[in-house]
């Protein structure tokens, strides 16, 4: 393709439509000037596909500028084209790992707007699922966030329970990161016979397994050296820019829709939500470590409530949603999406925004990153975590 | 290269020659989606592509021999791929990995998705799937070293390559003939 010329289209140092003023700081014997330094799009640091511009002044980061948009794929505009049955397909791959929870979103928004009836059993498989999802998608960001302190050992501790998990749900779903397992109304097919005591069994080895993690990388002095006291977010202000999920909890607010405004059976049952103390990246990572233990926790209790009973309910043979438009949100693995679903009564939806997590706890970046040392830079990217398609859709 | 893209290496030399070199593929992980997720663990120990001779770890595309491109590629990140593809050496191998890379997948009427890598660089080996299995990454693998032994390096410096391999496609279809 000759059209394509990269050195047109990616300049280092610079956001597209932007031009580099370099000033000269400080006087006497030692001024500096600014440097532009682009790390990604393609960046072994920033774990996908996101790109940021940071200002540097020696050592130390000036502004930084998220450049997003490498991974938008017109999800809002391709959900226009899709029928409500066809949407779980699409929406499970923005957030791609946690798939389950955003097929979750819209089967709920859908079931809201028809004002369907949903069997217990369906809500509780659904709320055992999705906690696993949780735990999945956990585990890939403690596995990655060391890999970008320099430590390789946590990913392959990650990926071993991580394959077992896959290995458990692909039984009930068919898949392994797309789970397409929910529809309005239900879920796909019932759980295969012996689920229910398999995941019992792999919760406690799990559970057995956790301590790993926390002597491995929460208990490494190095980890802590590189981590505590590193990008601290008060409070106040991760609630003013949208900060959600374990960034948010790290910051000490215990803000989670599964206890606020509880959905599904979340309301019958105890969820902890683990909180932290200063907001730094270590309160970030370890809140993600704890969040795991509370999601065992609540796979526990779900064990000894599924009812016996159908998994979904006769839908019509074209799903339509009547005229109007609902908002649901969900607490995702990173935070809260929220769907804004509107329809004109049509098979398609007229109009599904995403409020995705991660695109929100990235606003965070730029504040966290000004005046920091680079490798801290790159401990902070990876603590506010975030999934590249999560952000741009 | 010197020699070797001028004169075909004779038989033997070639065959061990051409062994060596495909049981040391650094791989470049071109991440993109999903594909990466499954690509990352097929690295690890359940799957473990490294005793394939597939090295996960190299440093850039200047060190490596293959690129992996994992997932969606969007006209925004189709120039950085370019530019990437072009910093490798050759001889150089891509497999395009997931129905992202190799046509576009279930963003096939996405205004803003590139729909197939091959539209910007050559590829060797299409994996399909969404995402595939690591397990498939590993069948993709072994399909690039089958090539790779019977080649002719003087034929890939001079840019001759041989038609891509997809994955699946030899196989006949079910429906087929009915």
């Amino acid at each position: 393709m000759s059209d394509l010329d990269t050195k047109e289209r990616i300049q280092p140092g610079t956001a597209p439509g932007e031009d580099v003023a370099f000033e000269i700081h400080g006087d006497g014997d030692f001024p500096t000037a600014d440097m532009s330094l682009s790390i990604g799009p393609a960046h072994p640091a920033t774990h996908g596909v996101f790109r940021i511009v940071l200002e540097m002044d020696g050592e130390r980061v000036r502004e930084a500028r998220p450049v997003i948009g490498y991974m938008h794929r017109g999800f809002e505009k391709l959900a226009e084209y899709r029928d409500y049955r066809q949407i779980k397909a699409l929406v499970n791959r923005h957030d791609w790992l946690s798939g389950f929870s955003n097929e979750l979103g819209v089967a709920l928004a859908v079931e809201k707007m028809m004002e369907m009836e949903v069997p217990d059993r369906a809500q509780w498989i659904r709320m055992l699922i999705a906690e696993w999802n949780r735990i999945l998608n956990h585990l890939m960001f403690i596995g990655s966030y060391a890999i970008e302190l320099g430590a390789i050992t946590p990913m392959f501790y990650a990926f071993r329970e991580r394959e077992d998990i896959q290995h458990l749900l692909e039984s009930a779903t068919g898949g392994r990161l797309h789970f397409t397992y929910n529809q309005p109304g239900g879920l796909k097919i019932d759980l295969p016979k012996g689920f229910l005591r398999e995941s019992q069994r792999l919760s406690t080895v799990v559970r057995e397994r956790l301590p790993d993690y926390f002597d491995l990388v929460l208990g490494n002095e190095i980890f802590q050296g590189r981590t505590k006291g590193i990008g601290p977010l008060p409070s106040d202000v991760a609630l003013s820019i949208g900060v959600t999920g374990p960034t948010l909890q790290a910051t000490g607010v215990a803000e989670d829709p599964r206890v606020t405004e509880p959905y599904l059976k979340y309301g019958e049952i105890d969820v902890p939500v683990p909180v932290g103390e200063n907001g730094d990246s270590f309160d970030r990572f370890s809140c993600l470590l704890r969040r795991i233990q509370a999601s065992l926790d609540i796979i526990d209790q779900v064990h000894d409530h599924v009812p016996p009973g159908p998994v979904n309910s006769k839908l019509p043979k074209m799903v339509k949603a009547p005229e109007g438009a609902t908002y649901v949100r969900t607490e995702n693995p990173l935070g809260q999406l929220g769907y804004w679903l509107e329809s004109d009564g049509g098979r398609t939806p007229w109009r599904l925004k995403m409020r995705t997590p991660s695109f929100s706890n990235v606003q965070a970046i730029p504040y966290l990153m000004e005046g920091v040392l680079l490798p801290d830079a790159i401990s902070i990217l990876g603590s506010v975590f975030f999934v590249v398609g999560d952000i741009d859709r | 290269m010197g020699l070797m893209d001028q004169v075909e290496l004779p038989q033997p030399v070639k065959y061990v020659f051409n062994w060596g070199r495909k049981y040391s593929l650094w791989c470049f992980n071109f991440g993109l989606a999903c594909c990466a997720i499954e690509f990352i663990a097929a690295s690890t120990s359940r799957h473990d592509f490294i005793r394939h001779g597939v090295i996960p770890f190299a440093h850039g595309p200047r060190q490596a021999d293959l690129l992996v491109v994992s997932g969606t590629l969007t006209d925004k990140m189709a120039p950085a791929v370019k530019r990437l593809y072009e910093e490798m050496p050759e001889p150089k191998y891509v497999i395009s990995f997931g129905s992202c890379a190799n046509c576009g997948g279930p963003y096939w009427d996405s205004y803003s998705v590139t729909k197939g890598v091959d539209q910007i660089i050559p590829v060797d080996v299409y994996v399909p799937g969404c995402p595939p299995r690591p397990e498939a990454l590993l069948d993709g693998i072994i399909a690039l070293q089958d090539r790779i032994q019977h080649e002719s390096l003087k034929d890939r410096i001079a840019g001759r390559r041989l038609d891509p391999v997809t994955l699946g496609a030899d196989a006949p279809l079910a429906l087929e003939g009915r």
